[in-house]
């Protein structure tokens, strides 16, 4: 089983031009439908990831592969957790080639998988439940000191394959390196095709997708509410940029922010309530506070510079943001309720695109450099930078819920790419699709 | 069948309202405000125009010049350096003509639509464009145009003209376009 297309509660909007696509697309949509149905899933690329290097000291753990409960879904759990720890950059993978299999602690051959260099081992069954379910158990164990570091069972129907994979990855993530794991997460991205946009939620590995707004025109800045049930996002359906909160449950959405001019740059405060926007109402783009309703916009900059792309910190009592106040593009930081603002990028002459981490004490964001735009990180409190990517055309950076990478978009071969990188560097990850523009990723709960 | 009649009935009935530029009130007003526009900045006077006033044929005052190639409010595009938005000199006629061609139709509206090339963040170009998109307001503002009749908005860089990556396919991506909310 492979990713699902989920159409319920996706938005269309018309703009006047769209007739003549409309036209088009009333006679491709037949075609596309069956195309969709007739070809499995698991054999259409969705995603393909592509995982590169890891940290500098990782941990040795042995994956074997679960025994299999007939009809169960593909691919098996184990290689979908495989993916995820690989992802993290944080394990090295033990062969489980000619090793035997065990589905309970007491069958494992310790001394075995301790000359095979495993740290811990990874054991699991699949076996049918009533009503066309399956009970999944797994057990995650100390090659070392021989001890049961979790122990789980999960009844759960088809539908939940991937998650509960996901789950198990998470466990064993949190278990071995003490951070939680972020593969039960997900992310939104724009797919361009033509002169087709297509605002997506998937799962963090891009597997999954859901179409939650489909239009001709562009739209871009999409942002998870802080409860994960809410999108806001720019689109231009209506010839001009407005802003959007869209309910993820049932699709019903409302303007935020359609003034006169541009309104764009939606970023949430910490309490789900109230949401940063720019508008350009009054002159230049400037930084408004507007309730999540669209209500009460109470302007936060001043001096009709270019002020843009704000963001909380996680405490909701700053806001980071874009400004050309200093005669540059640079990253600066005022109180939530306005005021003085502090520059806080300093190298370079065009740093923008700010994301904080989930514990505040990291900066991601775009610095160009000899004309190459790179995903850069701040430690905050020390001023230390590093340059994460080796690309140069990075954009849109955001954090893993855990804080341990960052989501962004880049362009390889051609065309638009997602990627994720490790604070340190040393992992990424590439996410992309054939024939297919990504683009504007945000990494959501 | 519905999908596919109506949009094309759509876009028949809408290239058939646009073919015409007949307004009776326009006429009416382009002979009461005789060339203030083309006159002083093309050299001729408005003079040479009062004796025209009265023998102007209708006929000549039907198209609409916004049509016309060799019309200055044909031109529709404001060009900026990288990064920049200042307005340029060499646009100065062409604006002077849309702004009096503002000031004759009040109830005329434009938008003015900026651009910029595609490198760097979304969001911020969004602000670059619209920075150029305010400054050719000003310039039509300061010429006396209403801001009732006017909306600046950007499209950033999510409508390039040019998809190229050459220094000129840029060039050609940062502007302000100037268009009609009847067009």
């Amino acid at each position: 089983m492979g990713p699902v297309l989920d159409l319920a509660g996706i938005h269309e909007p018309l703009s006047e031009r769209a007739s003549i696509f409309m036209l088009r697309a009333a006679l491709l949509f037949p075609l596309l439908c069956l195309a969709l149905l007739s070809t499995p899933f698991a054999a259409r690329a969705a995603m393909e990831i592509q995982v590169v290097g890891g940290a500098a000291s990782q941990i040795a753990i042995a994956i074997v592969p679960f025994q299999a409960a007939p009809g169960q879904p593909t691919p098996a759990l184990t290689d979908i957790v495989a993916n995820d720890l690989d992802r993290s950059g944080q394990f090295k993978r033990v062969d489980t080639a000619g090793a035997p299999q065990a589905v309970q602690p007491a069958q494992v051959d310790y001394a075995s998988w301790r000359s095979r260099g495993a740290e811990a081992v990874v054991i699991g069954q699949v076996l049918p439940a009533a009503g066309g379910r399956f009970e999944v158990r797994f057990y995650l164990l100390d090659a070392v000191r021989r001890t049961q570091l979790a122990a789980l069972s999960y009844v759960i129907g088809p539908g939940q394959w991937r998650a509960t994979a996901h789950q198990i990855a998470d466990i064993i993530h949190e278990k071995l390196t003490g951070a939680p794991g972020a593969f039960s997460s997900r992310i939104a991205y724009v797919q361009k095709q033509g002169n087709r946009y297509e605002l997506r939620v998937a799962d963090a590995d891009g597997y999954s997708p859901r179409i939650v707004v489909r239009s001709v025109e562009p739209v871009i800045s999409p942002r998870f509410s802080p409860d994960g049930k809410r999108l806001a996002y720019v689109s231009f359906e209506d010839r001009k940029p407005i802003v959007y909160v869209q309910s993820l449950a049932d699709g019903s959405r409302r303007k935020v922010a359609a003034f006169k001019g541009s309104n764009s740059a939606p970023a949430w405060a910490p309490d789900g309530k109230r949401l940063a926007v720019v508008l350009t109402r009054d002159e230049a783009s400037q930084i408004y506070l507007i309730n999540a309703d669209g209500s009460n916009p109470v302007r936060l900059t001043r001096g009709g510079n270019l002020d843009t792309e704000p963001v909380f910190s996680p405490d909701g009592q700053s806001i980071y943001f874009t400004s050309d106040r200093g005669g540059s593009a640079q990253i600066y930081r005022m109180p939530a309720t306005g005021g003085e603002a502090r520059r806080v990028s300093f190298s370079g002459g065009y740093n923008v695109s700010p994301a904080i981490s989930p514990n505040g004490r990291h900066l991601a964001y775009i610095s160009r450099d000899e004309g190459r735009f790179r995903v850069t990180l701040l430690e905050i409190e020390t001023g230390q930078t590093r340059v994460l990517t080796d690309t140069a055309r990075d954009e849109s950076p955001s954090f893993a819920p855990n804080g341990l990478a960052v989501l962004y978009a880049t362009v390889a071969g051609n065309r638009g790419v997602l990627g994720t990188v490790t604070l340190d560097g040393r992992t990424r990850a590439r996410l992309s699709e054939s024939g297919v523009d990504a683009r504007e990723p945000a990494w959501g709960p | 069948m519905n999908k596919i009649l109506w949009p094309v009935l759509l876009v028949l009935t809408l290239s058939a309202c646009s073919s015409t530029g007949d307004k009776p009130a326009a006429v009416e007003s382009r002979t009461a405000q005789p060339t203030t526009t083309t006159g002083s900045s093309a050299g001729t006077t408005g003079t040479a125009d009062a004796g025209v006033s009265g023998s102007t044929l209708p006929s000549a005052q039907a198209t609409d010049p916004r049509k016309d190639p060799a019309s200055p409010l044909y031109q529709r595009s404001v060009y900026f350096d990288f990064d920049k938005f200042d307005v340029k000199d060499q646009y100065r006629p062409m604006l002077e003509a849309h702004a009096n061609y503002l000031k004759a139709n009040s109830n005329a509206r434009v938008i003015l639509q900026g651009n910029t090339d595609e490198r760097g963040s979304r969001e911020y170009n969004l602000a670059l464009g619209q920075k150029r998109a305010e400054a050719v307001r000003r310039v039509l503002n300061v010429m006396g145009v209403s801001d009732a009749q006017m909306e600046a908005i950007s499209f950033g860089e999510e409508k390039l003209r040019n998809a190229g990556t050459t220094e000129d396919a840029h060039a050609e991506n940062r502007r302000t376009d100037v268009v009609y909310g009847d067009e």
